[in-house]
């Protein structure tokens, strides 16, 4: 449906799915980036992440402590499974890490649907975003316009943390050169473990705001898995712009090609990285990877 | 992304000296000192897994279900209506012995054991799973499907390993039409049954020359079911002013959405199933469609109104298989909820019926064989016999093994109407099923051989 007015609808839903994904990705992007661990029990976290906050939500009735429980509950199980299992893998080739991270998302998915069921779980936006906002030329959830500005601010936060920071220095640092780092007395090992939490922290935060958009079902991490990789890849792997920027056009690609042909929005995606991973292959602002 | 939970086999089977595999392989040899197949062995050579699957005192049936994925609620639902079957044949259920009158305990004294597997909705891990009860347990039926994709998988399954089988919720005309087989026979009703049905109530309530927007999921069901509902209601002047094509699972139905919203539509017809059409009713709801344009259920979701909440489907007109009210109009219905419910302690859905019914069908079939030798069950499930069901009488179709069978119309109830917690839908029709259907060959279905 080519009208002016479905395109401007589009287009601004694409800024909205974009920067969801942006958020998704990001926490992939950075624990790739500093451990160089591809994570795909990615998409597992974000669904733990929407359980544990629709848990406290069914407990308390209070979105803001869905949110907080959610971020938080991330943040720790992050930093366990780092020490407990995520650690070990540091050294050992990536069909291992992607084997272990593979089969933890297997067993959180199952956890979850014992728990949980594989029922449909709501979580309902707080009333002062429920309802339709009329912008004029189009009306849209009000919940998702705030999610815009959730992310915006919480992508401006984690970019902080990671390029502004005491920490994002020595995390940096301990990337750039383990040994350096090391032998000036920092222990880089903590530094591991707390960027691990932060990317599943992130993950966790995503899948909790994102609750009140999608009803919940242990199988929501798998679909997101696919397209959070795909906009790293397409962004540069263990780049943090590069998943703001290629969550951007993931979301764009989606909504725009829906808008002519919604069968060929996923194959779009694909095409577009294939794309990109030609004419560049570490993605667009991606910098040499680890070798 | 693929997660496979495994095969769980309940009671193993027990793996019997055979003497040779040479059932399975499709050989000459035959099992010697086996008093009971001797004579059916000499009449028949082997075929399938017979008679290698029917030498002990059990039978093994294979149980291909999503357990997770898109369609996991609605395959748990199935898989207890499949386990209740099996109870009351192993227990010559009364229930059962009206569905098949000749059923005493188990299937022509055979016990039924089963396995069940993980498919996820997926075609090739539903088949991946079948092949291995075939081989391992010398499975003598299939079942399973929640998606028409995977029933259409295990029918060229079935046809190629000369293995019954019997769908699970198949809602695509294709599964008795163009990819109809001669070793797949269907108990629910399927696209062009609920959109006859649904159709003239729809045009009832809501008129003649409107618009409506489809939502379809892009696999064999979605699209035979919008073409069967759009066919009918052309005859009404009704247009489809989009169709809204979606993958199996999609994340988020925000951009099909909009385009709905910018279609000039007034009804929308949402042909999506298991959380997909959760999905894309609450989010139609955000995006305030729903106060635009009436929707409509043509192929009614297990669990649908409870999962999508807020009343959202009061007044939502939809075509079913089977709705547990309908305890009122039929005895066998009354005493099938009563059962179901006292197992699993909640009311059963239509898959659970469906599955519950498929069995019985097939154990009568067997029955009235006399044997487990497919081309004789086949035929007898061909004989065209009237049988007692759920919802009346019932019969096959011999051209096409599409049982025939009505469909239910119902609407959703307004939480003010509601009896109890799971009276979600209003009863308004059970339409004859024997007019709804197309003619046999008219979806190009050709059943193949028998051996």
């Amino acid at each position: 449906m080519l009208t002016w007015s479905n395109f401007v609808a589009q287009f601004f839903n694409g800024l909205a799915l974009g920067a969801l994904l942006a958020l998704i990705s990001s926490g992939l992007t950075i624990i790739y980036g500093t451990l160089g661990v591809l994570n795909l029990a990615h998409g597992a976290m974000f669904m733990l992440g929407g359980y544990a906050g629709y848990a406290a939500y069914t407990a308390t009735g209070s979105f803001i402590v869905a949110v907080i429980a959610g971020t938080l509950f991330l943040l720790v199980f992050g930093i366990v499974i780092e020490r407990g299992i995520i650690r070990y893998f540091y050294n050992r080739p990536h069909e291992d890490q992607l084997l272990v991270t593979f089969g933890l998302a297997i067993c959180l998915v199952e956890v979850v649907r014992l728990v949980f069921s594989s029922e449909s779980r709501s979580v309902p936006a707080p009333p002062v975003f429920s309802g339709i906002t009329s912008l004029g030329f189009m009306l849209y959830p009000t919940y998702r316009l705030a999610l815009m500005g959730i992310v915006t601010v919480a992508l401006i936060a984690l970019f902080l943390v990671l390029y502004r920071t005491r920490l994002g220095l020595i995390v940096r640092a301990g990337i750039e050169d383990p040994v350096m780092t090391d032998s000036l007395g920092i222990n880089v090992y903590r530094v591991f473990m707390v960027v691990f939490g932060i990317g599943a922290m992130a993950a966790g935060f995503a899948g909790i705001i994102n609750a009140p958009v999608v009803s919940l079902t242990p199988d929501v991490g798998e679909s997101i898995l696919v397209q959070t990789f795909v906009v790293v890849v397409i962004g540069g792997v263990g780049s943090f712009p590069g998943a703001v920027v290629g969550g951007l056009i993931a979301g764009e690609i989606i909504s725009l090609t829906s808008m002519v042909n919604p069968a060929y929005a996923y194959v779009m995606l694909f095409a577009a990285m294939t794309l990109v991973l030609v004419v560049r292959p570490r993605g667009l602002m991606g910098a040499k990877g680890r070798e | 992304m693929t997660k496979d939970r495994g095969s769980m086999v309940h009671s193993p089977a027990r793996r019997r000296f055979l003497g040779t595999s040479a059932a399975v392989a499709g050989g000459l040899v035959l099992p010697a000192g086996l008093p009971m197949q001797a004579l059916a062995a000499e009449q028949h050579p082997p075929i399938g897994t017979w008679p290698a699957g029917v030498q002990g005192n059990s039978v093994f049936i294979g149980i291909a279900v999503p357990r997770t994925g898109t369609y996991a609620v609605q395959g748990e639902d199935e898989l207890k209506g499949w386990q209740l079957a099996i109870e009351h044949l192993n227990s010559g259920h009364p229930l059962m012995k009206q569905i098949s009158p000749r059923t005493k305990k188990g299937v022509l004294g055979k016990e039924v054991k089963f396995g069940v597997a993980d498919s996820a909705a997926k075609p090739n891990d539903a088949v991946q799973a079948e092949q291995r009860f075939i081989s391992e347990n010398k499975a003598i039926l299939m079942t399973g499907s929640t998606s028409s994709a995977v029933a259409v998988a295990l029918n060229k399954l079935a046809e190629r390993e000369k293995v019954l089988y019997v769908t699970g919720i198949s809602g695509s005309n294709d599964t008795t039409g163009k990819d109809c087989v001669r070793y797949g026979f269907r108990q629910c009703f399927y696209g062009q049954t609920a959109a006859a049905a649904i159709g003239p109530v729809l045009v009832k309530a809501y008129g003649k020359n409107k618009k409506a927007a489809y939502l379809t999921p892009d696999y064999t069901y979605g699209h035979t079911v919008t073409k069967s509902v759009d066919d009918y209601l052309k005859t009404a002047g009704w247009t489809m002013v989009t169709n809204q094509v979606a993958p199996l699972g999609a994340p988020d139905y925000s951009s099909y959405l909009l385009n709905v919203a910018n279609s000039g539509a007034d009804m929308l017809v949402n042909v999506n199933w298991g959380h997909d059409a959760v999905l894309s009713i609450q989010q139609a709801k955000q995006f305030g469609i729903l106060e635009k344009m009436k929707l409509v259920v043509p192929y009614q979701i297990p669990f649908l109104a409870r999962e999508v909440g807020g009343n959202l489907l009061s007044g939502v007109y939809a075509a079913t298989d089977f709705w547990w009210t309908l305890e009122d109009k039929f005895p066998l219905a009354k005493q099938f909820v009563a059962e179901f419910t006292k197992k699993y302690g909640y009311r059963p859905e239509w898959g659970a019926n469906n599955a519950y019914m498929s069995f019985a069908l097939w154990a009568d079939a067997v029955e009235n064989a006399g044997t487990f030798y497919p081309p004789d069950v086949i035929k007898s499930f061909e004989a065209g016999r009237k049988l007692q069901s759920t919802v009346g009488e019932v019969y096959f179709r011999k051209e096409d093994h599409q049982l025939v069978r009505p469909v239910v119309i119902v609407r959703g109830k307004t939480a003010k109407e509601m009896k109890n917690k799971e009276d979600y839908w209003e009863v308004l029709d059970v339409v004859a099923g024997a007019p709804l259907m197309q003619k046999p060959d008219a979806f190009g279905c050709k059943l193949g051989s028998y051996t």
